[in-house]
């Protein structure tokens, strides 16, 4: 994103509207905004103003933001005939190392985001950039982590992490070897001749974990990896995830419709809106890291946040609420 | 994950133990009576065919259990009206595997090729269907009229319908692999061989071994049809010359020796299953038992 984009005018009600949401930003390389192609590139001169200290990796005005789409829209073809659009004019942009959770009403069309930045679906408008490269087929360096089981349940424990290193062209004992590594930073030392159907359902995510870790992308997506879990194995495996992630440098997308899970993980929070979806508002997550995934939701700082994002999101919850009901009736 | 072991060596019996061998014996008592009434059953079916063979009907139609014993005993002490009877089955299983394994091969490989490509199935799917609707028994005389009294028109025939059964199911299961399953291997680097040899292949192999089960019935239907059309040697042309000389004792014997092949072969497939599928949970046969 060049000056020539970052120099494009905000509108007043554009920059109140942000502001009110305490949105400051030292570049646009990590801007988020869902403002129509004339504000596309945001960072409205106001926002370099003041920043405050986060514990991210700071930013510089050259860094390339690892993850870019600009009024990227999907539509499908639905079933009964028309169209159905599940992203319009989406922009976000997320650095190297930064972790953002996108959260949204169920079924508003947060995952086709990620499918769109992964390279699985092409984009039906718009640009989607990795590494600022376009995406056309799937970039170097990308996790993904799905909503539902991928372990593959033929294989062992083992087998299913060394599935990553062999397809890279790994030899067999190199691949048993960083695949019995990742086995054991994710917990499972010992369980590594176990089949999927022995495990227990936090155990098979620890699996995908380290199936999509011992490839050691640099951005991780995640879509809702943890929602099919109970309350505590969630909490558990959020702690978890936080741990692993900590020290690697890569950027995470932590698609969720839980807004607490959002809070804890995340540095910042792009709310979406009911669908099709765009992104509604950024809200930066000030929160100390290293943080205690299970202990910080008692603080008031938690609920602070927490108050001021909900707002936000309650309004699109509401939307979708509302159609639900219609549908039924 | 470990459970609570008891510690050797303790004294007497808990009641847990004690809960433990009651359960045991009385799934034995249940293992004895299931195997005892089976036994009665084929007693009282035998008994009644031979008493009613003896006093009511004519034996010449309906045959009677101690002719076809006499029979079997006849085959395998001395020889059939065409050699030895182990030059029969040795034929005739020849036939069977032959037609089983190319059909079975052959059906896979092009039911995960139309499986995994649209265009292809859409192409070929009016000529599959019509080839299916087939009835390709009747192909048996076309084959011995092509491939002669031999071998190769029985393997022929067994083919066909081992073809189908196998192919059938093969196409279903590539079709049916896990969408997730394979963006996940493309997320980890998968190209499309790799996709097809570790997620399609053993994702269809459950439907493919779910199939093989009747196709080797298919195979041995094939073999002894063919056989029955035209042949020089095999069970087919034993049964076909029982029936020629109203030898009726002749075609139960013939049918026992096939259904004895046929339930071998499934042994042997399902053991087979089992190695292949270890990694699926235990079938829902292994529930707690009450105690």
């Amino acid at each position: 994103m060049g000056e020539t984009e970052r120099a494009h005018a905000c509108t007043l009600a554009e920059v109140r509207r942000e502001r009110t949401v305490r949105i400051k930003r030292k570049t646009p390389a990590i801007a988020v905004n869902s403002a129509k192609d004339d504000l596309r590139g945001l960072a409205a001169q106001g926002f370099t103003a003041s920043r405050p200290l986060r514990t991210v990796p700071a930013m510089t005005s050259e860094t390339v933001p690892v993850i870019e789409l600009v009024g990227a829209t999907k539509r499908f073809r639905s079933a009964s005939g028309g169209v159905h659009t599940a992203v319009r004019d989406l922009d976000l942009t997320v650095a190297a190392g930064e972790f953002v959770a996108v959260v949204g009403p169920t079924g508003c069309g947060k995952s086709t985001t990620l499918s769109l930045v992964s390279g699985l679906e092409p984009p039906s408008h718009g640009r989607v950039a990795v590494n600022g490269r376009e995406v056309t087929g799937i970039p170097e360096g990308v996790g993904y982590m799905f909503q539902a089981d991928a372990v593959l349940p033929w294989r062992t424990v083992l087998d299913n992490v060394t599935l990553g290193p062999r397809y890279r062209g790994a030899t067999t004992s190199d691949a048993r070897d960083r695949a019995r590594d990742w086995v054991g930073r994710v917990g499972l030392g010992g369980f590594e001749d176990y089949y999927p159907h022995q495990l227990s359902g936090g155990m098979r995510k620890r699996v995908a974990l380290a199936q999509t870790l011992v490839n050691e992308p640099r951005i991780l997506l995640m879509d809702e990896p943890f929602s099919a879990l109970d309350v505590q194995t969630r909490g558990l495996m959020q702690a978890e995830l936080l741990r692993l992630w900590s020290g690697t440098g890569a950027a995470v997308v932590f698609v969720t419709h839980d807004l607490e899970e959002a809070l804890v993980l995340a540095d910042r929070v792009a709310v979406m809106t009911a669908g099709p979806a765009t992104v509604k508002q950024v809200f930066d997550v000030r929160l100390p890291r290293p943080r205690d995934a299970e202990e910080i939701r008692l603080t008031s700082d938690f609920l602070d946040v927490y108050r001021e994002v909900w707002e936000s999101l309650r309004e699109e919850v509401q939307i979708t609420r509302e159609r639900m009901s219609g549908r039924v009736a | 994950m470990s459970h609570d072991v008891a510690l050797p060596g303790a004294a007497a019996p808990t009641d847990e133990d004690l809960a433990v061998s009651s359960a045991r014996a009385a799934v034995r008592r249940r293992k004895l009576a299931v195997t005892g009434v089976r036994l009665l059953l084929v007693a009282v079916w035998l008994g009644s065919w031979e008493l009613s063979a003896t006093y009511l009907i004519d034996p010449f139609y309906y045959s009677k259990p101690s002719a076809i014993g006499g029979k079997l005993v006849d085959w395998f002490t001395q020889t059939t009206a065409f050699g030895s009877i182990w030059t029969q089955i040795s034929y005739t299983l020849q036939e069977a595997v032959a037609g089983f394994a190319l059909g079975g091969v052959a059906g896979v490989l092009l039911g995960i090729v139309l499986g995994r490509s649209r265009f292809v199935a859409d192409v070929l799917a009016p000529f599959i269907k019509a080839a299916n609707a087939i009835p390709r028994i009747v192909l048996a005389s076309l084959f011995v009229i092509w491939f002669g009294l031999g071998m190769s028109s029985k393997i022929a025939t067994a083919f066909i319908l081992v073809f189908f059964a196998v192919f059938f199911n093969a196409f279903q299961g590539a079709r049916e692999v896990d969408r997730g399953l394979v963006n996940n291997a493309r997320i980890l680097g998968a190209g499309r061989a790799q996709i097809l040899w570790t997620i399609v292949v053993p994702s269809a192999t459950s439907w493919i071994l779910a199939s093989l089960h009747s196709a080797f019935g298919f195979a041995i239907i094939g073999a002894v049809v063919g056989e029955y059309s035209g042949a020089d040697k095999g069970l087919g042309l034993l049964i076909n010359n029982a029936q020629g000389t109203f030898d009726s004792a002749g075609i139960y014997a013939g049918m026992i020796i096939i259904t004895l092949i046929a339930l071998v072969a499934e042994w042997l497939l399902t053991l087979l299953e089992r190695r292949l599928l270890r990694w699926r949970p235990a079938a829902s046969g292994s529930h707690d038992v009450q105690i």
